[in-house]
């Protein structure tokens, strides 16, 4: 594959990762409105949502928090350009963590209770859901022979059949990373009576969209990950099935769920997924799969 | 209208805050956002945090005892801003009118937009006091 080609990649993934992820947030308050019997808002909702906070007057508590927000986005975009310059899971993934590390640091910087609370409820499901994507790249690198993108695209065959086990593992590490019920416990869209908005308590106006367009990155990304699954052969298309499928399937959890409790949610990530990971990694090297 | 002009009409965030009220007219409010009346369908969020707000509804008259809390929520939004006062009691202090810890109405405190009368007044007529408030921003 020619340079150009790849560089074009990777403008388009740029340009067109928030337009997809602000329409599926979109659809998702559609969707959710519908299963709760109401109408809901208009599908590109959020987009207004966010050119009306892009227009607000700037407030900030401190100069790090502001640092950090700039800093939770351009790091995200920049594990967006990696993902789409195929290169190693790996680094997409630790550019990943540090850009989302970026939050719970941000607010952390500033005094406010809530923000705190916020901020350390944050770091908690970064606890959860970290170590299950980062063992999910191994079964995918021992099937794949290599830990880039571009060696699963070369693989020939699709992930899904032998790995289905990791898939689901990964499902739990995406509705963490969405704040989906019930792992919506560090900045709640629900919550007010209880930690007010979390971890973006203190960010407001311009700040608080780049952080809304971060948060639509790294859905994307995640999305874009599960994708994976199915790349190769003349079902390619499949990929992008995978992806909407496996999103549809957090709106249910979403909707279905109560926010339970962070220890529940480390127990459950931990437990739950990590064995997953582990189990299929124990069948590659077995053979079974 | 521009792009930015239509996203503030169209997407609202608002603050509740009851000033001492007696609950009929915050009870109306919540009404508003249930599956009834659905007010997510203009973009209207309950936010409970005054700095992602963009419209301060305010239940009760002003008093001695929280208007310090009013001013305090007031300042921390960022601009555009609107305030609505919902009920008799917030437009002129109401039965509480000249009772020694009342202040009166919420305009003794903060600058008001919108006046939304009634003993409580009606989730229709909190729901049109939004939609006049929205009028601010659609000029600005």
């Amino acid at each position: 594959m020619s340079t150009g080609w790849l560089i074009g990649s990777a403008v388009i993934a740029v340009i067109l990762a928030p337009l997809i992820g602000g329409l599926l947030r979109g659809i998702d308050r559609k969707l959710t409105a519908h299963m709760q019997g109401r109408i809901g808002p208009p599908i590109i909702q959020p987009f207004y949502d966010v050119i009306k906070l892009f227009g607000k007057k700037p407030m900030v508590a401190g100069g790090a928090q502001l640092a950090f927000a700039y800093a939770f986005l351009a790091l995200i975009i920049t594990a967006t350009v990696f993902f789409a310059l195929k290169q190693d899971l790996l680094v997409v993934l630790f550019i990943l963590f540090f850009g989302s590390l970026c939050l719970p640091l941000g607010a952390l910087s500033v005094k406010s209770p809530y923000s705190q609370l916020g901020g350390h409820r944050e770091l908690l499901q970064f606890l959860a859901y970290e170590p299950i994507l980062l063992l999910a790249a191994i079964p995918i690198a021992l099937k794949a022979e290599g830990f880039t993108i571009a060696s699963i695209f070369e693989y020939g065959q699709p992930l899904l059949p032998d790995l289905w086990i990791t898939f689901i593992a990964l499902l739990i590490a995406l509705a963490i990373v969405m704040r989906k019920s019930p792992f919506d416990i560090s900045g709640s869209e629900h919550a007010h009576q209880e930690l007010v908005r979390g971890v973006v308590t203190e960010y407001s106006g311009p700040y608080l969209a780049l952080i809304e367009l971060g948060h639509w990155y790294e859905m994307v990304l995640l999305l874009s990950i599960l994708g994976l699954f199915w790349v190769t052969g003349s079902l390619w298309w499949l990929s992008i099935i995978i992806a909407l499928a496996s999103w549809f399937i957090m709106l249910i959890v979403d909707n279905i769920n109560a926010r339970l409790t962070w220890s529940w949610m480390l127990r459950f990530a931990w437990g739950a997924g990590i064995s997953l990971v582990a189990l299929n990694i124990l069948f590659i090297n077995l053979g079974w799969m | 209208m521009g792009i930015l002009s239509t996203s503030r009409v169209k997407s609202p965030w608002l603050l509740h805050f009851d000033c001492g009220s007696c609950n009929g007219c915050d009870i109306e409010i919540l009404a508003a956002l249930t599956p009834l009346y659905d007010i997510e369908r203009f973009g209207i969020v309950n936010m409970g945090n005054p700095k992602h707000a963009d419209v301060l509804l305010v239940t009760g008259p002003a008093n001695y005892r929280n208007y310090r809390v009013l001013r305090n929520l007031y300042e921390q939004m960022p601009d555009p801003k609107g305030v609505i006062v919902v009920g008799t009691c917030g437009c002129t202090g109401g039965v509480f009118h000249n009772c020694p810890n009342i202040i009166g109405g919420i305009d003794k405190v903060i600058p008001v937009d919108v006046y939304v009368p009634g003993c409580a007044a009606r989730p229709e007529a909190i729901i049109d006091g939004v939609v006049l408030a929205l009028k601010k921003f659609s000029r600005s």
